[in-house]
C-alpha cells in the first residue's frame, strides 16, 4: 500500500518534503501522526475503564447489600502480598515512564534498561499474584466450584480469615486440616477456630460476640478494632453469599492480570524494537503509547488493592 | 467472500486503462490483507449482507411458524416449539449484531468517512484491518451455533457448547446460565469478539475525524453524515466495553458457576438486565444514529436545497448519544426496579424524543419547497420519515409507565422496535447502499426497478408489522410459537407481508449484482451532491484523489450542473476547484 504514495503525492504536488520512513502515507506530518495515535490510545484506555466499570460497579452492588461478607472475606486476602505487589506495579511504572522519556532522548541504552525493569516488575507481580492464587486454591478458596463457600455445598469451612496469611508464613496445617460442616443447615457454628490472626492468641479468639443481627451491626463492632467479624457474626442470608465476594475477587484480579500479561507482551515487543534500532527521538510513539496502556494497568491496580485488601 | 469482488468487474476497455481501487493489486491476498479503507468496506458489505440473508432466512421461517395458531412446522409440537424458539433467538442475535449495528458504520462508514474528509485513508488502517478480521471470526463463533444447532436437530449429533441457541437474542439470566442447554458460551464470545470490533471502528473513526479534516473544514463545516458518525463511535466506545465485560462475565458464570448473575447461587439476575441494557440501550442509537446521518445526505441532494437547521441536526446527533446512556432501564419497567427509578428512567426517555424529532423537522424543513427528485435513494429517505415517525410515536406509549405495563412483551413491542431498526435503519441503509453504490462500483443501477422494489418492500414492510400494533394492543405476547384463533388474522397478514417484504429485498439484491455486470458506467457524481466524495472517479483511485480537494459548504449545490450526456453533475469551474486544492 505504500508503494502507491509517491505517485500520488507527487501528484498532489505537496512533495517538497519527502516522507520519513515512519510516516503512514495518509498522514502530512509525524506531528499529526503521533497525535492521532495519541488520541486513539486515550480512546483506547477509556474503553478499558468502562470494561472494568462493569466490574466495579458489581463490586459495589454486592459490597452494597452485603457489607459484612466483604468485612468478613476480605481477610482471607494477604494485605503484605498485595501490598508488596502495589509497590513492584508503581516501581513498574516509574521506569516505564523513564524509558518513555529516554526514547525521548535518545537514550537507547537507558530505554532498554529501563524496558527489561519495568518486564522485571510485570513478573515480580504476575509470580506474587500465582503465590496469592495458589494459597487461594489450596484453602478451598478458588473459582466457582472450587469455593468451600459455594451455597449449598458441604465445605471444609473451619479455618479462619487470614488462612492465606497463615499459609504464608508457611503455617498451613492448622488452617486447613479440618472436617467439613455444611454452611446451609447449620444455625450456629460448633466447631472451635485454632487460628486467630487478629489478636494473636487463641483464647482471644475464642471469645465469641454476641451475635448481632440485623447484619451491619457486626461491620460496625468490627471498626473499633476489637474484634473481627467471624463467620457466625453473618446474618442467615449473609452466610450463602461469602461466595460472592471470592467471584468477584477472581472476576476482577483474573482481569487485570490478563491485562497485565498484555502489557508484558507489548512491551516486549517495544524492547525487540528498540533492539532492532527502530525509535529515536524524532519516532518514539509505540514506546509512548505502551507507556500509557501500562499505566491504566498500573492504576486499575491501585483501585482493586484497596477495595480488595483494605476493607474496613 | 472477499475473493469474487476482484473478478465482478467485467474487463471493460475502460477499466483497463484507468487504476481504481478494485483494479489495484490483485488476488485474495491483495484484498484480505489490504490496509485500504474502500476495500475493508467492501468486504464488510460481503460479510454483512451475508448476515443479513441468514437473519431473513429466520424471519422469515418464524413468521412462517406463526401462520397457524398451532404448531406449524413439525408434527411434535414440543419440536416445533423448540424450533421457534431457536428461531426467533437466531434471527434477533444475527441480525443485531451481523446485521444493524456493523451495517452502515462498517460498511458505508468505512468508505465514504475518509472521502468526505478528503483523506486517503482512516486514521488507523491496520486497526481497521483488525477490525474486519474481528467481525469475520465473531461471525464464525455464530456460524458454529447455526452448524451445531442443525446437526443436533439433522441428526442428533451433540457439537460442545451446546446446540443453537434459544435463551432469546438478550441472554436473560438466570435461563442462560443455568436452564438453556444452547450455545450461550459460543453466542456469547461471538458477540464479545465483534463488540471488539465495533469499538475499534469507532475508536478510529473518532481519531479520523479529529485528526484527518483537511484545511478549511472547522468542525461545523463538517457534513453531517461524520456528525452522526462520530456521535455513534461515541457510543460505540463508550458503551461496548459494559457489553464485553457482561458478556464475559455470563460465560464465566456459565462455565464456571461464579454467582455473580446466577441467584441460585447468590447472584443478582437484575444486575445482568442492568448490565445488558446499560449497553443494548446505547446500541439502539448505534442502529439509528448512522441511519440519520445518512439521511441528513440524502434528503439535501434530492431536494436540491441546503440542509435546513444544520446546527440543530449537528447537536441533536450528539445529544441523543448522550441521553442514550441515561435512558436504560425503560427497558426494566416491569422487572422489579423501584418506582423511584421508573419515574425517574421514564421521564429521561421522553427527553430523547426531542433531539430525534428535532432532526425529523429540520428533514422536513430541508424538502419544503424543494425540487425533490424522486431517485431511489430519496423513496427510502421518504418511507424512512414516514416509519420513522411511527416508530418514535409508538415509542412514547412504551415510555410512559402506565401503558408500559400493558405493552410489555407484546407484539406492541416488537413492531415498535421493528418501525425504528427495520424500517428505519434499514430503510436508510438501502437508500445509502444506493445512493453511494455508483461511487462504490462505478455502475449505475436501475433506477425503475430500484424504485419499484422500494415501494414493494415499504408495502411488505408495513403489511408485516402494523397489524402487529394491533395485535400487541390486544394482548398477544411476543416469543410463542402458538396463540389463541382471535390472533389468527393478524398473524397470517403479518406473514404475508413477511414474504412480500423477502421478494422486494431479493429484487433489491439483484438489481445490484445486475449493475455490476451490465450497468453504465457511472459519473463521478451522478447525484449531484456537493460532499467531497463525489469530487473524485467513481470508483476512486487506490489513494482515493488526484488531488487533494478543498473543502467547502458541504450543502452548497448550487454551483453542480446536471449533464445528460453523462448522467451525472458537473461543476463549470472544476479546474478553478482542483487548483485550489493544490494549493491548500
Amino acid at each position: 500500500m505504500s508503494t502507491g504514495h509517491t505517485i500520488a503525492s507527487a501528484a498532489a504536488g505537496h512533495d517538497a518534503h519527502a516522507h520519513p520512513p515512519f510516516l503512514a502515507h495518509h498522514y502530512d506530518t509525524p506531528e499529526q501522526q503521533f497525535g492521532a495515535g495519541k488520541l486513539g490510545m486515550w480512546i483506547f484506555l477509556a474503553t478499558e475503564i468502562l470494561m472494568f466499570g462493569g466490574l466495579f460497579c458489581a463490586y459495589a452492588v454486592y459490597r452494597a447489600n452485603h457489607p459484612d461478607v466483604f468485612i468478613y472475606a476480605h481477610h482471607y486476602l494477604d494485605r503484605t502480598l498485595g501490598g508488596i505487589n502495589t509497590i513492584v506495579l508503581i516501581t513498574s511504572s516509574l521506569t516505564m515512564a523513564w524509558g518513555v522519556r529516554c526514547a525521548q532522548l535518545n537514550r537507547t541504552r537507558g530505554l532498554i534498561i529501563c524496558l527489561l525493569l519495568t518486564l522485571l516488575g510485570g513478573a515480580g507481580f504476575m509470580g506474587i499474584k500465582t503465590i496469592e492464587y495458589k494459597a487461594k486454591w489450596s484453602h478451598h478458596l478458588g473459582f466457582g466450584q472450587a469455593n468451600q463457600y459455594l451455597p449449598g455445598k458441604s465445605a471444609p469451612t473451619d479455618q479462619s480469615p487470614h488462612g492465606a496469611e497463615a499459609a504464608s508464613s508457611a503455617n498451613t496445617a492448622a488452617a486447613t486440616a479440618h472436617p467439613a460442616t455444611a454452611i446451609a443447615d447449620r444455625p450456629a457454628r460448633t466447631t472451635s477456630i485454632e487460628v486467630d490472626p487478629n489478636s494473636g492468641t487463641p483464647d482471644e479468639a475464642r471469645i465469641k460476640p454476641p451475635f448481632v443481627q440485623p447484619a451491619g451491626l457486626a461491620s460496625r463492632a468490627s471498626h473499633d478494632g476489637n474484634h473481627r467479624i467471624q463467620f457466625d457474626d453473618l446474618g442467615p442470608l449473609d452466610r450463602n453469599r461469602v461466595f460472592t465476594f471470592f467471584s468477584v475477587y477472581f472476576v476482577m484480579t483474573g482481569l487485570h492480570g490478563l491485562h497485565v500479561l498484555i502489557g508484558m507482551a507489548l512491551i516486549t515487543w517495544i524492547l525487540v524494537r528498540t533492539l532492532k534500532g527502530h525509535f529515536s527521538s524524532a519516532y518514539n510513539a509505540p514506546v509512548d503509547l505502551v507507556g500509557l496502556y501500562w499505566h491504566l494497568v498500573d492504576l486499575i491496580w491501585i483501585f482493586l488493592f484497596p477495595l480488595l485488601y483494605l476493607i474496613h | 467472500m472477499s475473493a469474487h469482488a476482484p473478478a465482478i468487474l467485467p474487463d471493460l476497455p475502460e477499466h483497463g486503462a484507468e487504476d481504481n481501487y478494485l483494479t489495484h493489486g490483485k488476488g485474495i491476498l491483495s484484498w484480505v490483507f489490504t490496509l485500504d479503507h474502500k476495500r475493508i468496506g467492501v468486504m464488510y458489505m460481503f460479510g454483512i449482507l451475508f448476515g443479513f440473508l441468514v437473519g431473513g432466512i429466520f424471519a422469515v421461517l418464524l413468521r412462517t411458524e406463526l401462520l397457524s395458531p398451532q404448531p406449524t412446522f413439525l408434527r411434535n409440537a414440543q419440536a416445533s416449539m423448540d424450533f421457534y424458539n431457536h428461531m426467533f433467538t437466531l434471527h434477533g442475535a444475527v441480525m443485531v449484531f451481523m446485521f444493524i449495528i456493523p451495517a452502515i458504520p462498517a460498511i458505508l462508514g468505512n468508505f465514504v468517512l475518509p472521502l468526505m474528509l478528503g483523506a486517503k485513508d482512516v486514521a488507523f488502517p491496520r486497526l481497521n484491518l483488525l477490525s474486519l478480521h474481528l467481525y469475520i471470526i465473531g461471525a464464525v463463533f455464530f456460524l458454529y451455533i447455526l452448524l451445531s444447532g442443525a446437526l443436533h436437530a439433522g441428526f442428533g449429533i451433540q457439537l460442545p457448547g451446546g446446540f443453537g441457541l434459544d435463551t432469546g437474542w438478550t441472554f436473560y439470566t438466570p435461563y442462560s446460565t443455568s436452564k438453556s442447554a444452547s450455545g450461550v458460551v459460543p453466542a456469547t464470545m461471538g458477540a464479545f469478539i465483534m463488540g471488539f470490533s465495533s469499538i475499534l471502528t469507532g475508536v478510529n473513526f473518532i481519531a479520523t475525524i479529529h485528526m484527518l479534516r483537511p484545511r478549511g473544514m472547522t468542525w461545523f463545516k463538517m457534513p453531517l453524515f461524520l456528525w452522526g458518525m462520530y456521535a455513534t463511535s461515541i457510543i460505540q466506545v463508550l458503551a461496548t466495553p459494559v457489553l464485553g465485560i457482561t458478556l464475559l462475565l455470563l460465560a464465566v458464570e456459565r462455565a464456571f458457576g461464579v454467582g455473580i448473575f446466577d441467584p441460585k447461587l447468590g447472584g443478582d439476575p437484575i444486575l445482568y438486565q442492568h448490565f445488558f441494557w446499560f449497553y443494548s440501550h446505547p446500541a439502539v442509537y448505534i442502529m439509528i444514529l448512522p441511519a440519520m446521518a445518512i439521511m441528513s445526505e440524502l434528503v439535501p441532494v434530492f431536494s436540491r436545497k441546503h440542509i435546513f437547521g444544520y446546527n440543530f441536526i449537528a447537536y441533536s446527533s450528539i445529544a441523543i448519544a448522550l441521553f442514550s446512556f441515561f435512558v436504560w432501564g425503560h427497558h426494566m419497567f416491569v422487572s422489579g426496579q423501584s418506582n423511584k427509578a421508573n419515574a425517574v428512567f421514564s421521564l429521561l426517555t421522553f427527553s430523547v424524543s426531542i433531539p430525534s424529532a428535532i432532526k425529523v423537522f429540520n428533514w422536513i424543513g430541508t424538502m419544503y419547497k424543494g425540487d425533490i427528485r424522486l431517485k431511489t435513494p430519496m423513496l427510502y429517505a421518504l418511507g424512512f420519515i414516514l416509519l420513522f415517525t411511527l416508530g418514535g410515536l409508538t415509542g412514547l406509549f412504551l415510555g410512559a409507565l402506565a401503558t408500559d405495563v400493558h405493552l410489555t412483551d407484546t407484539y406492541f413491542i416488537v413492531a415498535h422496535f421493528h418501525y425504528v431498526m427495520m424500517g428505519s435503519t434499514l430503510f436508510a441503509f438501502l437508500g445509502g447502499m444506493y445512493y453511494w453504490w455508483p461511487k462504490i462500483f462505478g455502475r449505475m443501477f436501475s433506477v425503475k426497478w430500484g424504485n419499484i422494489s422500494a415501494v414493494i418492500i415499504f408495502i411488505g414492510f408495513n403489511l408485516t408489522f402494523f397489524v402487529q400494533f394491533i395485535a400487541g394492543s390486544q394482548g398477544m405476547p411476543r416469543r410463542y410459537a402458538t396463540y389463541p384463533e382471535k390472533y389468527h388474522i393478524y398473524h397470517v397478514i403479518s406473514t404475508i407481508g413477511a414474504y412480500v417484504m423477502a421478494v422486494g429485498l431479493f429484487m433489491v439484491l439483484f438489481n445490484w449484482l445486475h449493475s455490476i455486470w451490465y450497468g453504465r458506467k457511472a459519473a463521478a457524481n451522478p447525484w449531484g451532491g456537493n460532499t467531497l466524495e463525489w469530487r473524485t472517479t467513481s470508483p476512486p483511485p487506490h489513494d482515493n484523489f488526484a488531488v487533494a480537494p478543498a473543502a467547502e459548504d458541504p450543502y452548497e449545490l448550487g454551483a453542480w450542473q446536471y449533464d445528460p450526456k453523462i448522467d451525472g453533475w458537473i461543476r463549470p469551474d472544476a479546474d478553478a476547484l482542483a487548483a485550489r486544492g493544490r494549493v491548500d
